[in-house]
């Protein structure tokens, strides 16, 4: 029994390897990032010790992470800023709309947000009647096409200059055909700037929230960060709550590995400290600010040792940048808001590790974004242990959907192998049989034919190891 | 071993190199005997588990391991002919066995086993003389050898030793050849799109052989290979190591 509605990774990711375009785009893109963020390493002692420093923190942050969640709220308040909890995405969504329509506003420009795509905010606010914009270029790009982000740090990745040049001069309006990338982004600058003076909301992420001040800090590279939370009469940031740090010190390491890590620069080119609303005799800034906090499975995660290294997560991308199956599939086809290796675990938690059970296989486990991940997220260990936990339904696992991958297909095969390769007489017998006759397997027999379709099939030696070290009487002992 | 070198070994030759390169494993252990270590070879070896326990089917996994970590009772290093294998022994077999009645022993296991070409540079410091004809070949790192064992340029630094051999760098030398074990089956098509992709990067290097340390990688990359009737052959570098020192 395969759990219902299983999303099928293998499918999805067959046919974007069928467009030659797609798998051209992201290779190049993907092969830039990689360069530039070796460009910023250039001694491996000192990224391991940079490495060794944010992996602390974040560790640190998550193990006191209720008492940091409680000092957050406390200081935003203090600060001005409200904060709300939300444990699910549609409890977050209905928050956001109260707050909007508390105000009374039916413009939102956004600057990016992976939490907001994660609750599928702009969509829900549409039914509502709410026009969300969304500002960051890229965002800009795939909404105009009803497009989801590709990759969680450039969302347009997947298109190259020449398809949004198609793209701009058939959806905005009296755009002229260019291919200049300069003009390309003028066009858009001009439709945003006159956005962000009407919008009557502005709706951002958040990097990293500081506990001791009631901090948001916020990292982008455009300025639609800075004008989205600092023109609008009303601020709304969202995040997860595992982005938490103590105290404003924790910051500087991890925002030198993030923008290292994520684009290869040594510093963003906006860095945002957002401590509240704007102040008396102020001349910028909103009126309001609020924080919401998300749940949505977070805390599940939150209670197992091991998966709670999932939230360490900073998202900088940099293990989708070097993923041999991402650079190849590209972010659409894991039809899911994270790609990638870290959207590879965390979707599967929580969205339950049955209905992703195709793509908690969809790694060979080669280990390139584990070397990568600025906080070391053993990401190929989390990966079989969540294999695990798809066929199985372990006494003290809290996994979503635990158990509901199994099928007895699998089951009787693991248990016939295991049954001849722990009696050496029996498997000496298989070898035998497979030496002799091992030929004779037809190259199109299920799964041998999962083989064939690139490789010929493989031959055993006419005799094996074992076999001919007995002939040659090799000490056994 | 305190710096000494050890006098007598075991060899674990990997299901993979039994079954589908036993040439390798004879290699391995005649580069061994040559630099004067005596090699055990425990009868009753099948396979490391790596298959089971990457798919979550750690009982399974455990059940093989169990039986495979009683043939080396004795306090001597474990040679494995692969990365991959190597990797699940010293690597994932204590987090396999972690909280099990047998935790220590297994440890203490674990804590023997070497790659081949490790042990060989590392332990054994071999010193090679060619005695082939001029060649150009081109080397796979194994993700597990490298990410796992952390491997820090050994098999390159043997093949360097080789007077008239030219090596000649992957353009991609750390990224997946794409088997990973039942990956390979599962998600053929993206496997089949690594593979692909590596044998044309091994093309370009106009090298006549791929070595690696590795069974799955070899085959996997071999099989390609044949499918496209390339000239370009593999080989495992114990195999080529051996085959071109050894007096004739």
């Amino acid at each position: 029994m395969h759990a219902e509605n299983e999303v099928h990774f293998r499918d999805a990711a067959a046919k974007a390897l069928l467009d030659p375009q797609l798998r051209a785009n992201f290779r190049r893109a993907m092969d830039g990032l990689i360069a530039k963020r070796l460009a910023q390493f250039p001694d491996p002692r000192d990224l391991q010790d940079l490495r060794d420093l944010s992996t602390a923190i974040r560790s640190r942050s998550l193990l006191c992470l209720p008492e940091l969640l409680e000092q957050l709220e406390a200081n935003c308040a203090k600060n001005g800023i409200k904060v709300h909890w939300a444990e699910t995405c549609e409890q977050a969504n209905q928050l956001i709309l109260g707050i909007l329509q508390a105000k009374g506003a039916k413009t939102l420009v956004k600057g990016k947000s992976m939490v907001s795509e994660e609750m599928h905010l702009n969509a829900f606010l549409e039914s509502k009647g709410i026009e969300a914009l969304e500002s960051d270029l890229g965002e800009y790009i795939i909404q105009l096409d009803g497009e989801t982000p590709s990759h969680i740090i450039m969302p347009a990745i997947h298109k190259n200059k020449d398809q949004i040049a198609r793209q701009f001069s058939q959806k905005i309006k009296d755009a002229k055909y260019t291919e200049d990338v300069d003009e390309l982004t003028a066009m858009a600058r001009k439709v945003l700037r006159q956005k962000f003076l009407d919008a009557d909301a502005g709706l951002s992420g958040v990097n990293f929230a500081v506990a001791e001040t009631g901090t948001l800090c916020l990292v982008e590279n455009e300025g639609n960060g800075r004008m989205s939370t600092h023109v609008p009469p009303l601020h709304i940031a969202v995040m997860g709550l595992e982005k938490v740090v103590a105290r404003l010190e924790d910051v500087a390491p991890l925002y030198a590995i993030l923008t290292r890590s994520a684009t290869g620069q040594a510093v963003s080119t906006y860095f945002n400290l957002i401590t509240g609303p704007r102040g008396e005799g102020e001349k910028d800034g909103p009126q309001e600010v609020h924080l919401v906090i998300l749940d949505n499975g977070r805390s599940r995660i939150y209670a197992d040792p091991q998966l709670r290294a999932t939230l360490r997560c900073i998202r900088c991308g940099a293990c989708m940048n070097h993923c041999p199956v991402y650079t190849r599939v590209g972010g659409h086809a894991y039809e899911a808001v994270y790609p990638g290796p870290i959207g590879k675990i965390l979707t599967p938690q929580m969205e339950g590790v049955g209905v992703r059970h195709d793509l908690i296989h969809g790694s060979s486990l080669c280990g390139a974004c584990g070397e990568v991940c600025p906080v070391e997220i053993p990401i190929p260990e989390i990966l079989v242990r969540l294999r695990r936990e798809a066929t199985h339904s372990d006494v003290g696992s809290n996994v979503a959907g635990k158990g509901t991958g199994r099928t007895a297909t699998e089951d009787w095969a693991w248990h016939l192998w295991a049954g001849v390769l722990k009696r050496p007489a029996l498997y000496r017998v298989a070898t035998w049989f497979a030496t002799r006759f091992g030929k004779a397997l037809p190259a199109r027999a299920p799964l041998i034919k999962n083989w064939t379709q690139f490789r010929t099939k493989p031959v055993p030696a006419r005799r094996s190891l074992t076999e001919r070290l007995r002939a040659e009487g090799v000490s056994h002992e | 071993m305190n710096g000494t070198k050890p006098k007598k070994v075991y060899f674990y030759g990997t299901c993979l190199v039994d079954l589908f390169f036993p040439d390798a494993g004879m290699a391995g252990i005649q580069l061994l005997r040559r630099a004067g270590v005596e090699v055990i070879f425990p009868e009753g070896q099948t396979c490391c588990g790596q298959p089971a326990f990457n798919c979550g089917y750690w009982e399974e996994a455990r059940d093989v391991a169990r039986t495979q970590v009683a043939l080396f009772p004795q306090d001597l290093p474990v040679i494995l002919p692969s990365g991959s294998c190597a990797g699940m022994m010293k690597v994932h077999y204590p987090e396999l066995f972690h909280g099990q009645p047998d935790e220590a022993k297994v440890q203490a296991f674990s804590a023997r086993v070497y790659e081949l070409t490790q042990f060989l540079v590392d332990v054994l410091d071999v010193r090679l003389q060619d005695l082939g004809e001029p060649v150009k070949v081109t080397w796979h790192s194994s993700c597990h050898a490298v990410r796992d064992l952390g491997l820090k340029g050994e098999p390159q630094a043997l093949i360097g030793q080789l007077a008239n051999v030219e090596l000649a760098p992957l353009t991609r030398e750390y990224e997946c050849c794409g088997f990973g074990g039942t990956f390979a089956v599962r998600h053929p098509e993206i496997s089949g799109a690594m593979v692909t992709d590596k044998i044309a990067d091994a093309t370009a290097t106009g090298a006549s052989v791929v070595l690696s340390t590795d069974g799955g990688c070899l085959m996997n990359v071999n099989g390609a290979l044949e499918a496209k009737s390339s000239k370009l052959k593999v080989q495992h570098i114990a195999e080529f190591l051996w085959e071109r020192t050894r007096a004739r």
